[in-house]
């Protein structure tokens, strides 16, 4: 009985242990989290005059270019009903798309001085990045509910499918923050590639134009285009919250699982972006 | 490990890589990936073989020169960097002072850096909460905490820096590295009465230092690293010793550098042919004598004033004198010409440490400065006091 205890309180220390060490790291993480994410929100309208105020007036402004261009003057899109609102929901994800991964790619090299001085985990400047983005897609969901309420869009259930879509398009910024980040401190040629990869995807997505117009030239490049995680979930979205007539990749393939493929990009880009950040992590204070 | 010791450095070795060129552009992958040339590098020891255990409630020094890598060390203690062998063990919360104040925004107020700071260094909002009022009178910026930090004095905000590292981290191992004993003199004694409060709350300290005085008087053990290595580890005061004689040894080669530069003044006379009696003094040697010879110009008929300043090695006037002041009876006339010696007696009352001599000479009919001698001299003091004080005279006691 004597020997048993005795092989056994070791592992059982060694698990308290392991525990107590994992409380400690993350403790550090989560509390560190929260001081970038208010920090980073109290200084992104310092000096501005009207400040906070302008997380609000973005929106706003982009709505009345938005409408003023496309409903106006080029009248694209006249079968989809709710178009304005349509369009703002997609270019209001994608900038969060833009943000996400922007704020990313920059995290650690501008934090150089902070990686040459302190031992903090290295991966919650980069989640910070991505929570602070997503405090500004919050706010501006927030204007998009206020459009569709004067548009006369109803609000169903439906809406809460959002939640799992935006987390998928989290995840997805995330994966790609964190391969961004890693890359930057080696490579400093990223954020100019980066800036025309986004420039491309944007034109790539159904944002400003219909995909129905694609579908009209050839069904496989809008089957194809479907296959970007930040179009599916735009397409969703539309789909869920505003108009069912915005074309989902269930859809355009004619069943619910193709939307796995989109999901499993998210998911390996998530996986090699965290899996490269964690091998180069530990040698960022050198490298920078 | 046991429980008693805090901090556990395992056969550390560190390396490191510079490249010849490096790569940080894509193009250098991409243009001539089979280019063995460019990815070429050097590999550069930092650490080599490092091991040593500090106990819970110890002071421990380390000291070596510039360059000798404790740096390195001290970074891969606190787990800025990684080592390539071994491995550090630590056990408890270790909070690193290797700068003030990282992390500071200029954007945000006193207040919020307080905040930001203490997140950064592991502490929970309540945490700083409980002690905020103990920092702000610490740093003594009880009105400016409102401001922002771009409205501070670069004074006021070492203070706070000051304050939030180290009203926080009471309770954990400490890692200071020497920047912290950079300041003006008000700033520095808030820094030793400090290390003196932690040495009394047996709290655990990794000090790294130059400064010798300090390692004795605060440290209990230290370890001497020197290209790399540990050369010796032991009492804080044997192994300042040891740092002094390393200093002793090898300087002798960069006396002769730079001699031209040294000498100034109105000209008219020189001064040369310094010699000393010795090139290290011992506690038994009572006196450091010199004597060196003034060579006038053929024009010069003047009567002189000739003076010393003994300076320490980081530059500081340790004492000085001239003839006027030490009522020298005879008049020092110096004829056309004809060479004059002169021989001072310094009484031995240095501490350990190298010292130079700054020599000149005053006209008295002008009023110029003719010559003056810059580090004239160079002598080293071997004195087994121990004190870390600027000055070891011979102090009697007598008790009745």
């Amino acid at each position: 009985m004597l020997l048993i205890w005795a092989s056994i309180t070791p592992i059982i220390i060694s698990i308290v242990n392991f525990i107590k060490n994992l409380k400690i790291k993350y403790r550090y993480s989560s509390i560190l989290l929260r001081q970038l994410v208010i920090t980073d929100f109290k200084l992104r309208y310092k000096g501005s005059a009207l400040g906070y105020v302008w997380t609000l007036l973005r929106p706003l402004a982009l709505f009345a270019v938005l409408y003023v261009v496309f409903i106006y003057f080029l009248r694209i899109g006249g079968d989809v009903p709710h178009y304005a609102v349509y369009l703002l929901m997609g270019v209001v994800l994608w900038n969060y798309f833009i943000e996400v991964t922007m704020n990313g790619l920059s995290a650690i090299v501008s934090k150089g001085d902070l990686m040459r001085k302190l031992a903090f985990p290295r991966y919650v400047v980069v989640v910070s990045g991505s929570f602070s983005a997503l405090i500004n897609l919050s706010i501006n969901l927030i204007v998009i509910a206020f459009f569709m309420a004067i548009n006369g869009v109803p609000f169903t259930f439906n809406l809460l499918w959002g939640i799992p879509l935006i987390f998928e398009l989290f995840v997805f910024g995330l994966g790609i923050a964190f391969l961004l980040s890693a890359l930057y401190v080696k490579f400093r040629d990223i954020n100019y590639i980066w800036e025309v990869v986004l420039q491309a995807g944007f034109y790539a997505t159904p944002i400003l134009y219909p995909i129905s117009l694609v579908i009209e030239k050839s069904l496989l490049a809008a089957q194809i285009m479907i296959l970007n995680p930040v179009a599916q979930i735009i397409q969703d979205i539309r789909f869920e919250a505003i108009t069912h007539e915005s074309i989902t990749i269930s859809g355009l393939y004619g069943s619910q699982y193709s939307r796995l493929i989109p999901v499993a990009i998210v998911v390996v880009f998530f996986i090699i972006g965290t899996l490269y950040f964690k091998k180069r992590s530990s040698g960022f204070a050198e490298d920078l | 490990m046991s429980s008693d010791i805090a901090i556990s450095v395992k056969n550390v070795s560190k390396n490191f890589k510079l490249p010849h060129e490096r790569v940080d552009s894509l193009k250098s992958v991409f243009v001539n990936p089979f280019n063995k040339n460019s990815r070429k590098y050097e590999s550069q020891h930092a650490l080599k073989d490092i091991s040593f255990d500090i106990k819970k409630g110890e002071f421990f020094g380390i000291v070596g020169r510039n360059g000798s890598g404790k740096s390195t060390l001290l970074k891969i203690i606190a787990g800025i960097y990684q080592p390539n062998e071994g491995s550090v063990t630590v056990n408890g919360r270790l909070v690193p002072f290797i700068e003030l104040g990282v992390g500071f925004n200029p954007e945000l107020t006193g207040r919020e850096n307080t905040y930001l700071n203490g997140a950064l260094m592991g502490f929970h909002v309540k945490e700083i909460d409980n002690k905020y009022k103990q920092i702000v009178e610490f740093a003594e910026l009880e009105k400016f905490m409102d401001q922002k930090l771009k409205n501070y004095s670069s004074g006021m905000q070492v203070r706070l820096a000051f304050s939030v590292a180290t009203i926080l981290a009471e309770s954990d191992i400490l890692l200071i590295d020497e920047v912290l004993a950079v300041g003006d003199a008000d700033f520095q004694k808030k820094c030793f009465s400090y290390f003196k409060k932690l040495k009394k709350n047996n709290k655990t300290v990794i000090f790294v230092s130059h400064d010798m005085g300090s390692v004795r008087e605060y440290c209990d053990r230290a370890i001497l690293i020197e290209d790399s290595e540990i050369i010796f580890s032991g009492k804080s005061d044997d192994t300042a010793k040891k740092y002094t004689q390393l200093f002793l040894n090898t300087n002798s080669t960069s006396d002769q550098v730079k001699e031209e530069l040294t000498k100034w003044g109105a000209g008219g006379v020189d001064m040369q042919d310094v010699s000393l009696t010795k090139s290290i003094y011992k506690k038994d040697d009572k006196f450091i004598s010199f004597s060196y010879d003034i060579i006038p110009d053929n024009n010069i008929n003047d009567e002189v004033l000739i003076g010393l300043v003994v300076k320490d090695e980081s530059g500081q006037l340790i004492c000085g004198t001239n003839s006027s002041i030490i009522e020298y009876t005879k008049k020092i006339i110096l004829k056309p010409g004809v060479k004059t010696k002169v021989s001072w007696k310094v009484p031995n009352i240095f501490n350990d440490g190298k010292f130079t001599v700054d020599i000149a000479v005053d006209s008295l009919n002008s009023g110029e400065l003719m010559q003056w001698w810059n580090e004239a001299a160079k002598f080293s003091v071997v004195n087994e006091q121990g004190t870390p004080y600027i000055v070891a005279p011979k102090i009697t006691l007598d008790v009745n």
